[in-house]
């Protein structure tokens, strides 16, 4: 058990073999899978979920009753786009550390990205992670790298990687440069079913760049990094995909043309989807303020017309994912000169309340579209069967108390670094409880005096 | 009255009555250095850092100067790569120095808002020699006591300033200071070498030389780092210096009283042609003079002095 001063608190849970039964009852069950959004009882038996209904059958004794009236009941949380550091910086976060914040965030599934040191690049790297993940509060699925060592040059193993469990590959940190590279990772990719996860970036004209090349870096006399950056290489991929037939998903898109061309692109039926991230619908360059390298981040924050634009992809469906490329860096690596800092926040933490303040609570998405977005979409693009709560399957649900205000203090996190952004924002909306295979795994108790 | 800021960081969001109370001030230590010994006691005992990350002889040597112009003791901390690369970061590098006592830091960073972070490492007041891309105030404090020693005034007076805008941090400081004096400034150089949104610097900016020049009353040339060739920036000296290198035959189309202006060190028979620098309408050694005035003028007023 892991309790911070706030009552957040993480038990250590004995996955797939949780005896207890458990009644969440009279909370609003919202499953866009099964179309439901009511009032609602759920009953959880040996980890699985034993009922959904409105009446509680009389057979069904609870040994833990868990009373979720004001509360929402949803599908547990997947986070597509995590980096756990583990193997190689345990000091920034570990995978332990990783999933607690995880769980805590309400998220019951996470997929880690493959630029650990070494690099997930082969089927022991793979199988590490995941028995590493054994006894941890939330599940993980790795994701291998596209090429070895993230060089870009020759391709990983992919059918050994997935046969070890990697759900995805990606060389997340930068774009694969070489385009006929690209191209054959595309098309090898298919023999396996999986997504190829595209960090877009030309290097070449992102290069030396800190914050987004605009009027901030002008009038902050920082190097830039332009939109153009990203825009040309989501134009790439999006004609490679389209060539090769291959599915690609495009990581933390954060331009207003990504945006466009992203919706262009599924209008013409190409296999793609793309997730962003939630500072690139909150933040933009401005935030920067006077050098806050906690602003810093890889792809930068944007134009307030980017972020419209990231808006209205949320809502109108074309981003799929909401995803918060939790980047973990130690202190530092931040409390320096702002040219000196590493690129990256963390996010695990805040995605959901985040989301719940500035896009729920704003009309913006329904709360449907939030559980699409954070649970559904994720695990069918990376192929895998949760993100419901149909009868029968895995109990994996995140209880989300849509109400209640908090400010975010990074003192409280579970995760071992403290790099977010969003650092005294006042939300609206926290994780309750987050079970995990039919165990409660994170109960935030009622904050001791 | 003293100046409403603690550290100089950069004339970006300094007010006219700081900037015009600094040029008062460099304009008294500049009969002081006039003197037959050029030597006040006003910061005795105070020890001044300076830290200085990137190369430089000139800016070092005139802030130096001014310290022991104003009987300080200069405290020299020089090192051409930056901390990080000798695996001290910039905090434990200042929180070192600073446990050795110190009043004042001088400051030289390659990184733009290394001052400003500095300013949360230490109580001392900081004075930023040049920070990246980002600001270089005491040479744009330097440039306007030029311009008002030769006009008798700032406001209405239009400065083109011509070169590399992108990488000049002389450029950028020069922008906010003489906006903020009401003067009018206009940036000049190819469009590979100006900043991609230059309206967050509020005033004009154009390719065309001929545009910048009209009317003009100072004309600043900047270096050109001739190593930018070779990124693709501009694609011969030649042509640079035909575009918007400053000749005798522009020149001529110039007005009489135009004065010229370059931070140094100059690239002879490039952004300026050589009887161009050499010619009675240049003020370049001026600049330099004043230089030592005007660091000393912040030095003081930094330091807890009051004008007159």
């Amino acid at each position: 058990m892991v309790k911070k001063p706030n009552g957040a608190t993480i038990y250590l849970p004995q996955i797939e073999a949780h005896p207890s039964c458990i009644l969440i009852r009279n909370g609003r069950v919202i499953d866009p899978a099964n179309s439901i959004d009511e009032i609602l009882n759920i009953g959880i038996e040996n980890g699985i979920i034993k009922f959904v209904s409105k009446n509680v059958p009389s057979d069904f004794r609870a040994q833990e009753e868990i009373n979720a009236e004001g509360m929402w009941v949803v599908p547990g949380l997947m986070d597509m786009h995590v980096h756990l550091r583990e193997p190689g910086r345990e000091d920034k976060e570990t995978i332990e550390t990783g999933t607690q914040a995880a769980a805590a965030g309400g998220f019951t599934s996470i997929a880690c990205m493959p630029n650990t040191n070494p690099v997930l690049d082969e089927e022991s790297k793979i199988r590490y992670v995941i028995q590493r993940a054994q006894y941890c509060p939330c599940r993980i699925y790795p994701i291998g790298s596209i090429t070895k060592g993230l060089l870009g040059e020759e391709l990983s193993p992919f059918g050994e990687m997935v046969r070890a469990g990697a759900k995805a590959v990606s060389d997340d940190g930068k774009s694969v440069k070489k385009s006929n590279i690209m191209k054959n990772a595309l098309n090898y990719s298919k023999s396996f079913k999986i997504p190829v996860i595209c960090h877009c970036e030309d290097s070449d004209l992102s290069a030396g760049g800190q914050i987004n090349e605009g009027v901030v870096s002008t009038r902050l006399g920082l190097r830039g990094i332009p939109s153009i950056a990203e825009d040309v290489i989501v134009a790439r991929d999006i004609m490679l995909a389209a060539y090769t037939g291959a599915r690609i998903h495009i990581a933390h898109v954060s331009t207003a043309q990504s945006v466009r061309l992203i919706r262009d692109a599924k209008k013409q039926g190409i296999n793609i989807t793309c997730e962003t991230c939630p500072h690139y619908f909150t933040l933009c360059e401005e935030d920067v303020g006077e050098y806050n390298t906690n602003r810093k981040m890889n792809p930068p924050l944007r134009t307030p017309l980017d972020r419209e634009e990231i808006i209205a992809g949320l809502a109108d469906g074309t981003i799929d994912v909401i995803a918060s490329d939790h980047a973990p860096h130690v202190p530092e690596e931040k409390d320096v000169e702002f040219d000196a800092a590493s690129f990256g926040v963390i996010g695990l933490e805040t995605s959901l309340s985040v989301t719940l303040t500035y896009l729920v609570d704003k009309d913006i998405l329904l709360p449907a579209d939030l559980v699409e977005k954070m649970s559904l979409a994720p695990n069918k693009i990376l192929g895998l069967d949760g993100g419901t709560l149909t009868v029968g399957k895995r109990a994996d649900i995140t209880i989300i108390d849509p109400k209640t205000k908090w400010k975010v203090d990074s003192s409280n996190f579970f995760s071992k670094s403290r790099n977010t952004p969003f650092e005294g924002f006042e939300l609206k909306g926290c994780v309750k409880a987050t079970i995990l295979g039919g165990a409660i795994v994170f109960l935030r108790q009622q904050e001791n005096k | 009255m003293g100046l409403s800021i603690k550290h100089l960081l950069g004339l970006k969001g300094v007010s006219k009555e700081d900037i015009s109370l600094i040029l008062d001030t460099a304009d008294s230590f500049y009969e002081v250095l006039q003197r037959e010994i050029p030597l006040v006691p006003t910061l005795r005992g105070k020890t001044i850092l300076n830290l200085f990350f990137e190369n430089s002889t000139r800016t070092r040597m005139s802030f130096e100067l001014a310290e022991k112009r104003l009987s300080a003791n200069p405290l020299n901390f020089s090192s051409s790569t930056s901390s990080v690369a000798k695996g001290e970061s910039l905090r434990d590098t200042m929180r070192n120095i600073e446990a050795m006592k110190i009043d004042m830091v001088v400051v030289r960073h390659s990184a733009a808002g290394a001052p400003h972070f500095l300013t949360r490492c230490t109580k001392a007041p900081i004075i930023n020699a040049g920070d990246g891309l980002n600001e270089h105030p005491t040479q744009a404090l330097l440039d306007m006591m030029t311009i008002r020693q030769r006009f008798k005034k700032l406001e209405g007076l239009k400065v083109a300033i011509i070169g590399d805008i992108l990488h000049s941090r002389v450029a950028r400081s020069n922008a906010w200071g003489m906006k903020t004096m009401g003067m009018d400034v206009v940036l000049c150089g190819p469009p590979t070498l100006l900043p991609q949104k230059p309206e967050a610097l509020g005033v004009k900016v154009t390719d065309n030389i001929d545009e910048a020049l009209r009317d003009a009353n100072v004309v600043m040339l900047l270096r050109l780092q001739l190593e930018r060739q070779g990124s693709g920036l501009f694609p011969s000296i030649r042509e640079y210096r035909e575009r918007y290198g400053l000749d005798l035959e522009k020149l001529k189309k110039l007005p009489d009283d135009i004065i010229i202006m370059h931070p140094g060190p100059i690239n002879r028979g490039i952004e300026l042609a050589s009887n161009v620098a050499d010619c009675e309408k240049s003020v370049i050694l001026d600049q330099v003079t004043n230089g030592v005035a005007v660091r000393m003028a912040v030095l003081f007023l930094l330091g807890g002095g009051e004008n007159g």
